[in-house]
């Protein structure tokens, strides 16, 4: 097998990541000890990454089907079907632990990635969003870490033609050390010309194509399935080099390859490269591979069959074309500049073989390498610490007094300041369909050719996820879905990026199958299906874990784009109202993050029956079209929500005068708190009896507290049963000052 | 009419102007792939914005040597109508079409956003449905869009009235703060001297819609059509 064959010590399983176990289970497949090449691509398929192992059980409980639903979870991407034929095909997946190490390449190759799932389906991706999480900016590192992404996933998506429109960026210290980078990409793609990443027909052609194979990337996956130490950045080799202009070419190619009436199959070689195309492929169908090396393009001289395996290069796709259309598949890669080869053919056998100058390197049942590997349920508990988190005494913080101080300081705080600096690196307007730029509760682009238009968001507070992973993932999912009813957009679909620490952890499980509960619960009541995601473990450096991070990629649809919603305040004069309740809701806040340094108590409780009304009303309202603004109410609470309303227009900006009885709460809470189900709309004074009328009917509390106008944000909040009233009263220009230049006067320290 | 939209690898906005031409103003428009050496029977060509070759070693240093820009020089030397937007714009400097050299944004970032520019000149061929002085808002989106050229040629082109397009406040006043890339002279877009050949670098074709929020884009294409539709006239004055 190689001319040096290299005996399986102990050293090198555990420096393969597989446990003994694991390891008698692959003799126990092969019949066999393996040899290096195999035990290497065993050691990638099974990684945590690739195999979902602790994961799987608990994904299970997900609903993933309805009936928009196209493709569910297990394909390169998930889709739902939108109308007149077309599909919106989505994904989000998480570039975490690359991107510490070295930021620019490590985001960018998640764009990459993303979008390669996404066009393999047969769709041409038409938008992309990042949920970002960085430690403070006050530190040097994490300002790096910022610039770095923020630069790798511009030189990446603004390359490939494909718009940044959207994303979310929340700082907390907890992510120094594990920042996370989640991107979420959609395409459309016809609803019947979908491709799937499946091997059929025995005596079909394997063919490779995309940029060379080179040894970067090595391991990648098992890097991923590992906690972080101080020797980390030491894994710099294991992070790909991205290359956009090859990646837009592979985009154009594929799309002309899906035209034509070629392709039995086609998967991307993302994470553990060619071993997971092929075995995957292979598997699915039910047959096996036949693959030889001696044809890869490669990069350098002297690669072992090992390295080919396992290498991660970028910008590389496995197809299986009908047999006897080898030489059109080929003549379209190379009017592309394309490396291309056949380098297998489809079997019957149901084992990928693997060749290399004339001898077989590896010959593993592909069915067991793709989905045989280990399933565990690991052991799960909470965490001693747990009583903590959420015990707080309210009467031991004194509650707000200075109120134009405190809003200020949330505006600048860098979570909920204006992330302009950001997004204006980003294209987020090439293939002319944004109609909703950054800076609004979601991103709308319109389909052409029809006249819809989908809305997306990105959403997941993880700090209410650490004090309550269950009412935090149901939150996380309600949030998302008011995002886009607040554009104007149905709900339809959902896509997860599930970051968590080390689930070997028994209260790091707990927060995971707590999490996915909450999911499961809020998407059932919603109706909107998980379509596709990925799991994110063992963000953890010595022994610190990152918040329960389950980030949220969710998508709607607009019927008539004229319906479409932003979230700023239209026209002086108008009246806004707050719909939902406010409570007590103080715990976990930003606002108490921010002025009482506290990360602490319980989250909202959220009632998914008064949310859902919420959101059937709302929808009603914008497409009635009696409404001129919608903007839910999240982080900081109803003064920020209102403070945003005056501020993120991207013309003109607008003041307010606004009354709000405090009643029996605190006047924090009353400002700041973070009660769920709220949004706050504007409308033309004449429409506030007939929507006062219809809310009341719906049984949603409304109320009109202000109106539109004037060149100062006003809050007047009146004395309460316990406690004195209070006001906010600062110039527009002021709030807008110090909420659009904060992010961008934080990183321009040196 | 009929427009030729180049299509060079890496080119990712010939798409939206393939879009503007053909389903919002009804023309025919022909994709050329930049391996093309003969163009026949167009009335004007777009080189479109995107990364041609990704942008490496310099931004349009590359495409200028694909074999359609033998076609496109022709086709420019016989008084053709050449439109070139952000990259088209860079290729066009490389290809010595236009004078001058694009250097990296003052900011070294990449900037999107909306800027409003100033129409110098509303007597071109691609600009003859704006008014002089017309503040235009339109969207850039580059890395390298900071444009320069040596004392001699922009005395020359201000003489000429060859500056079409300045970055300017949204009233109108070219000021340094309504420069976002650093541009000489606030150049946003020039012609050249025989009037056939534009090079700019917002994108004009993002906002041609109303649908997106802004149509103010759209005058540039409806001043090369009707342009396009004079000159036809003319030929059509000459008896069978």
């Amino acid at each position: 097998m190689g001319p040096v064959i290299q005996p399986i010590t102990k050293d090198l399983i555990a420096q393969h990541n597989l446990t003994d176990d694991e390891y008698k289970k692959i003799v126990g497949i092969l019949g066999r000890e393996p040899n290096i090449t195999e035990l290497g691509m065993f050691s990638v398929m099974w990684s945590e990454h690739c195999s979902y192992k602790s994961s799987r059980v608990h994904l299970k409980k997900l609903p993933t089907t309805g009936p928009r639903v196209v493709q569910g979870p297990g394909e390169n991407a998930g889709a739902v079907d939108i109308g007149d034929g077309l599909c919106a095909v989505f994904k989000m997946e998480s570039h975490n632990h690359p991107s510490f190490i070295e930021p620019y390449q490590g985001a960018a190759t998640g764009v990459g990635g993303i979008l390669r799932d996404i066009f393999t389906m047969g769709a041409r991706p038409i938008a992309l969003l990042d949920a970002l999480r960085f430690g403070g900016l006050d530190h040097a590192k994490n300002r790096h870490l910022v610039k770095g992404v923020v630069a790798g996933i511009a030189g990446y998506g603004n390359c490939m033609g494909v718009p940044t429109v959207g994303g979310e960026i929340v700082f907390n210290d907890i992510y120094s050390q594990n920042p996370l980078v989640n991107v979420f990409c959609l395409g459309i793609a016809h609803k019947d010309k979908i491709f799937l990443g499946t091997a059929a027909g025995v005596g079909n052609p394997v063919i490779y194509f995309g940029s060379k194979t080179g040894r970067d990337g090595i391991h990648g996956a098992t890097m991923a399935s590992d906690s972080f130490d101080d020797q980390s950045e030491q894994k710099r080799p294991t992070v790909q080099v991205g290359d956009p202009f090859t990646e837009k070419l592979l985009l154009e190619a594929c799309l002309e390859l899906m035209a034509g009436d070629l392709l039995v199959g086609i998967q991307d070689m993302g994470a553990a490269g060619l071993t997971s195309s092929s075995c995957e492929m292979a598997s699915r169908a039910g047959n096996g591979i036949d693959l030889d090396l001696t044809d890869v393009p490669r990069r350098e001289p002297g690669m072992t069959p090992y390295e080919l395996m396992l290498s991660e290069s970028q910008e590389r796709m496995l197809m299986v074309a009908q047999a006897g259309k080898e030489d059109e598949c080929i003549r379209i890669c190379k009017k592309w500049d394309l490396d291309v080869a056949v380098v297998g053919r489809v079997t019957g056998d149901g084992i990928l073989r693997v060749r290399d100058q004339g001898k077989v390197v590896a010959e593993i049942p592909a069915k067991s390498l793709a989905d045989d590997g280990p399933r565990y349920d690991r052991p799960y508990s909470p965490p001693a610490y747990q009583d903590m988190l959420t015990n707080l005494n309210y009467d031991a913080l004194p509650d707000v007094k200075d109120a134009n101080a405190a809003l200020l300081s949330l505006l600048e705080s860098p979570t909920i300041a204006s992330k302009r600096c950001v997004y204006e690196q980003y294209d987020h307007m090439v293939r002319t369909n944004t109609m909703v730029r950054p800076g609004s509760d979601a991103a709308v682009v319109r389909i052409k050719g029809t006249n819809k238009a989908i809305a997306m968001t990105v959403d997941c507070n993880s700090r209410y996820c650490l004090l309550h992973p269950y009412e935090g993932a149901r939150i996380a999912v309600a949030e998302a879905a008011r995002n886009l009813v607040c554009s104007g957009a149905e709900p339809i679909g959902l896509t997860d990026c599930l970051n968590f620490g080390n689930p070997e952890r028994p209260d790091i499980m707990w927060q995971f199958v707590l999490a996915i509960e909450g999911m499961k619960d809020a998407c059932e009541h919603f109706k909107v299906p998980i379509v596709s995601g990925n799991v994110s473990f063992y963000n953890e450096t010595n022994g610190l874990s990152i918040y329960p991070t389950p980030m949220l990629g969710m998508v709607g649809l607009i019927d008539s784009a004229d319906q479409t919603m932003t979230q700023w305040f239209k026209q002086d004069g108008d009246a806004i109202l707050l719909l939902g309740k406010t409570k007590e809701d103080l715990g976990g806040s930003e606002y108490l993050k921010v002025l009482h340094h506290r990360e602490q108590g319980s989250p909202p409780l959220l009632s998914l029956d008064a949310e859902k009304a919420l959101h059937d009303f709302i929808l009603n309202v914008i497409h009635d079209g009696v409404v001129r603004s919608a903007h839910d109410c999240s982080d900081g609470g109803l003064s920020v929500a209102l403070a945003e309303c005056c501020i993120s227009a991207p013309d003109a900006r607008r003041g307010a005068v606004v009354r709000l009885p405090l009643d029996t709460l605190r006047r924090d809470a009353l400002l700041f708190g973070e009660s769920q189900s709220r949004v706050v709309l504007s409308v033309k004074p004449e429409m506030v009896d007939q929507i006062l009328n219809r809310a009341r009917d719906s049984g949603i509390p409304a109320m009109k507290i202000g109106t539109v106008g004037g060149d100062r944000f006003v809050i007047d909040v009146e004395k309460g049963q316990w406690s004195e009233g209070c006001r906010i009263d600062l110039p527009v220009d002021e709030l807008h000052d110090r909420w659009a230049y904060s992010i961008e006067r934080a990183l321009s320290r040196t | 009419m009929k427009i030729g939209v180049v299509v060079f690898p890496g080119s990712n906005c010939d798409h939206d102007c393939q879009h503007i031409f053909k389903d919002v103003l009804g023309q025919y428009v022909e994709m050329i792939w930049h391996k093309e050496t003969l163009l026949a029977g167009l009335d004007a060509i777009v080189l479109p914005g995107g990364f041609s070759y990704g942008d490496y070693l310099r931004t349009g240093a590359i495409a200028r040597f694909s074999p359609v820009m033998g076609a496109v020089k022709e086709f420019a030397k016989g008084g053709g109508m050449v439109l070139g937007i952000c990259n088209g714009f860079q290729i066009l400097l490389e290809a010595g079409l236009l004078p001058g050299a694009m250097l990296r944004n003052k900011s070294l970032h990449f900037i999107c956003k909306d800027v409003s520019v100033k129409v110098e000149n509303a007597a071109t061929a691609f600009t003859g449905a704006c008014q002089s002085g017309q503040v235009l808002k339109i969207p850039i989106a580059h890395a390298d869009g900071n444009y320069y050229t040596d004392p001699v040629t922009l005395a020359a082109m201000q003489a000429n009235a060859q500056i079409v397009l300045r970055y300017c406040t949204p009233e109108g006043k070219v000021t340094p703060e309504a420069n976002p890339n650093g541009s000489l002279d606030n150049i946003a877009g020039i012609i050249n001297a025989a009037g056939n050949v534009l090079g700019m670098m917002p994108h004009p074709e993002r906002c041609a819609e109303a649908v997106l929020g802004n149509d103010d884009g759209k005058l540039i294409f409806l001043s090369m059509l009707e342009s396009l539709k004079r000159n036809k006239k003319d030929l059509k004055m000459i008896p069978a």
